[in-house]
């Protein structure tokens, strides 16, 4: 019994990691209707970055708030950059961009920092949580960290103006116009915040699966399933998604088929939604009336 | 009056396609335009072309600034609200959010709830709405939000493009009323786009009519009302 609480406690922590990244490819999906692929591999930079920073000595929280900083800007940069110029391009480009990205972060990381796998540390020691067999401390502080972040997206988007004029901006981009919206800095906002968050779960996730320039690829694969689970338009979905995804993964890894299978559950679930539930759980059938 | 939008030699279209080939009116401030004329006309076109949507040609001008290189969203920060045809509800948002989202550009929050409280006074169905996502709203409401929305920016100009359109006749009495009281307490101009032509030369002022992206006749509205050739030939009834 203690075993499997465990099990099922660990994958909600995983769990919380795949609904950050999630949310993340929803942010984006929802303004522009792509999938970032490049959502991960934007993670793990991230992470190597925080690396660097906490190698020259800087203290664990004051190197995760700079990593932060860093990501939001890059993510502005990348869009305004790179994203804009193939706004109006045919699906398929943008989908070429964005594998490019995939492609040129991991390689830059590789080349920077080498493929050697290096570990990389938790923020939360052994006396920062009460001890108890079910969770470590890590986990219980990646969940924290997790509602945290939730808490105050949902905030940020149901309560400021900006949130407002983000979603509005999503939603129906000629009509926010209209209102004076700057579309395009609201595009560019939502690929910072979405570079930020997806810094966060890669910086909560880096000391379980370990530093190196792969390190995404599997949790990437999982938050496709969690977002794809709830519904790709659906942000309290794709969270929802990411911990269903992650207590499945883990219970299943653990009682049925075993570790070295687990990635399968994701690819299974993605296949699975597409083929009988295209919408997800709480994603919008669009129905249109012409 | 002076003019408020003056519009010359306007030349605009989709694609390789030219719509309006050159057209002149003026909106005078403090006053109702109606741009009337048949399907195809251009008058969806025009609005479109004032506001930057698509790509145009020629000299436009709206409270003394030239506008027809400026950007969509700055063209409505300088005081033009535009009520898009097919309304351009924000159908996931909620009729209040819709509001704020019109209200967005202003700094000044205390006004804009009293905005708000004004908006709801203009259209009380909208009150007992206010939490409800916009898109479940019928299409009168719908239509009733547009506008309600676009006075958000408490703008100088606000162009409609038809208002009527697949409303019930109450319904359009109801938003040609509140479209006559904006226009008189509040001081907004109004350039109107109908196919209604009864409708629209009873509230407006002035009229310019269109035909195939050119304007044939402009003047008081009263005037082209009363010619019976130019009702018959252009307007139909």
């Amino acid at each position: 019994m203690e075993a499997f609480l465990h099990q099922i406690l660990s994958g909600l922590a995983a769990g919380g990691i795949y609904a950050s990244l999630a949310l993340a490819l929803v942010m984006i999906y929802q303004s522009t209707h792509h999938i970032n692929f490049a959502q991960g591999e934007m993670a793990m930079f991230s992470t190597y970055l925080a690396w660097t920073f906490i190698n020259a000595g800087f203290p664990y929280w004051i190197a995760f708030v700079a990593t932060l900083g860093v990501s939001f800007v890059a993510g502005i940069l990348i869009e305004r950059i790179v994203i804009r110029p193939v706004e109006r391009a045919p699906v398929l480009s943008v989908v070429i961009v964005f594998i490019a990205l995939l492609v040129i972060f991991n390689s830059l990381a590789g080349w920077i920092y080498t493929y050697t796998i290096k570990s990389f540390p938790s923020p939360f020691g052994g006396s920062f949580f009460p001890q108890n067999p079910y969770m470590s401390p890590h986990e219980m502080g990646t969940i924290g960290v997790t509602f945290v972040v939730l808490i105050l997206l949902y905030a940020f988007f149901r309560f400021t103006p900006l949130g407002l004029a983000m979603r509005a901006a999503a939603q129906n981009p000629v009509s926010s116009r209209l209102a004076g919206i700057r579309v395009g800095w609201m595009l560019a906002l939502g690929w910072g915040l979405a570079a930020t968050i997806g810094a966060i779960a890669g910086m909560m996730v880096a000391p379980v699966v370990y530093l190196d320039p792969n390190m995404m690829a599997g949790v990437l694969l999982y938050a496709f399933a969690a977002a794809l689970l709830g519904g790709i338009d659906n942000p309290f979905g794709a969270v929802l998604g990411g911990f269903i995804v992650g207590v499945a993964e883990n219970l299943l890894g653990a009682y049925v088929i075993g570790t070295e299978l687990k990635l399968t559950v994701a690819l299974v679930l993605i296949v699975a939604v597409l083929l009988f539930k295209p919408s997800g759980f709480f994603g919008r059938v669009i129905v249109t009336r012409v | 009056m002076s003019a408020l939008l003056e519009v010359t030699d306007l030349h605009a279209g989709y694609g390789p396609t030219n719509v309006l080939s050159g057209i002149s009116f003026t909106v005078e401030e403090g006053g109702i335009t109606a741009l009337l004329g048949a399907n195809g006309a251009g008058k969806t076109t025009t609005l479109r072309a004032v506001c930057g949507m698509i790509r145009r040609r020629g000299s436009v001008s709206f409270a003394g600034e030239r506008i027809d290189t400026r950007a969509t969203e700055d063209i409505v920060r300088l005081g033009l609200a535009h009520v898009p045809d097919g309304r351009g509800t924000f159908v996931q948002l909620t009729t209040d959010e819709n509001l704020r989202v019109g209200a967005l550009t202003r700094r000044d929050r205390k006004a804009v709830a009293a905005d708000m409280d004004r908006m709801y006074g203009y259209f009380p169905r909208l009150r007992e709405r206010g939490s409800q996502q916009a898109g479940t709203l019928s299409g009168g409401e719908q239509q009733m939000l547009a506008i309600a929305r676009a006075l958000m920016l408490r703008p100088k100009l606000l162009v409609l493009d038809e208002p009527s359109f697949g409303l019930a006749p109450l319904v359009v009495q109801d938003i040609f009323r509140i479209m006559r009281t904006v226009n008189r307490e509040e001081k907004v101009s109004i350039l109107l786009v109908e196919q209604n032509a009864k409708l629209a030369l009873e509230l407006a002022d002035q009229a310019h009519l269109l035909e195939t992206g050119k304007v044939v006749l402009g003047g008081p509205a009263a005037q082209i009302r009363d010619d019976e050739t130019v009702r018959r030939a252009y307007l139909g009834y």
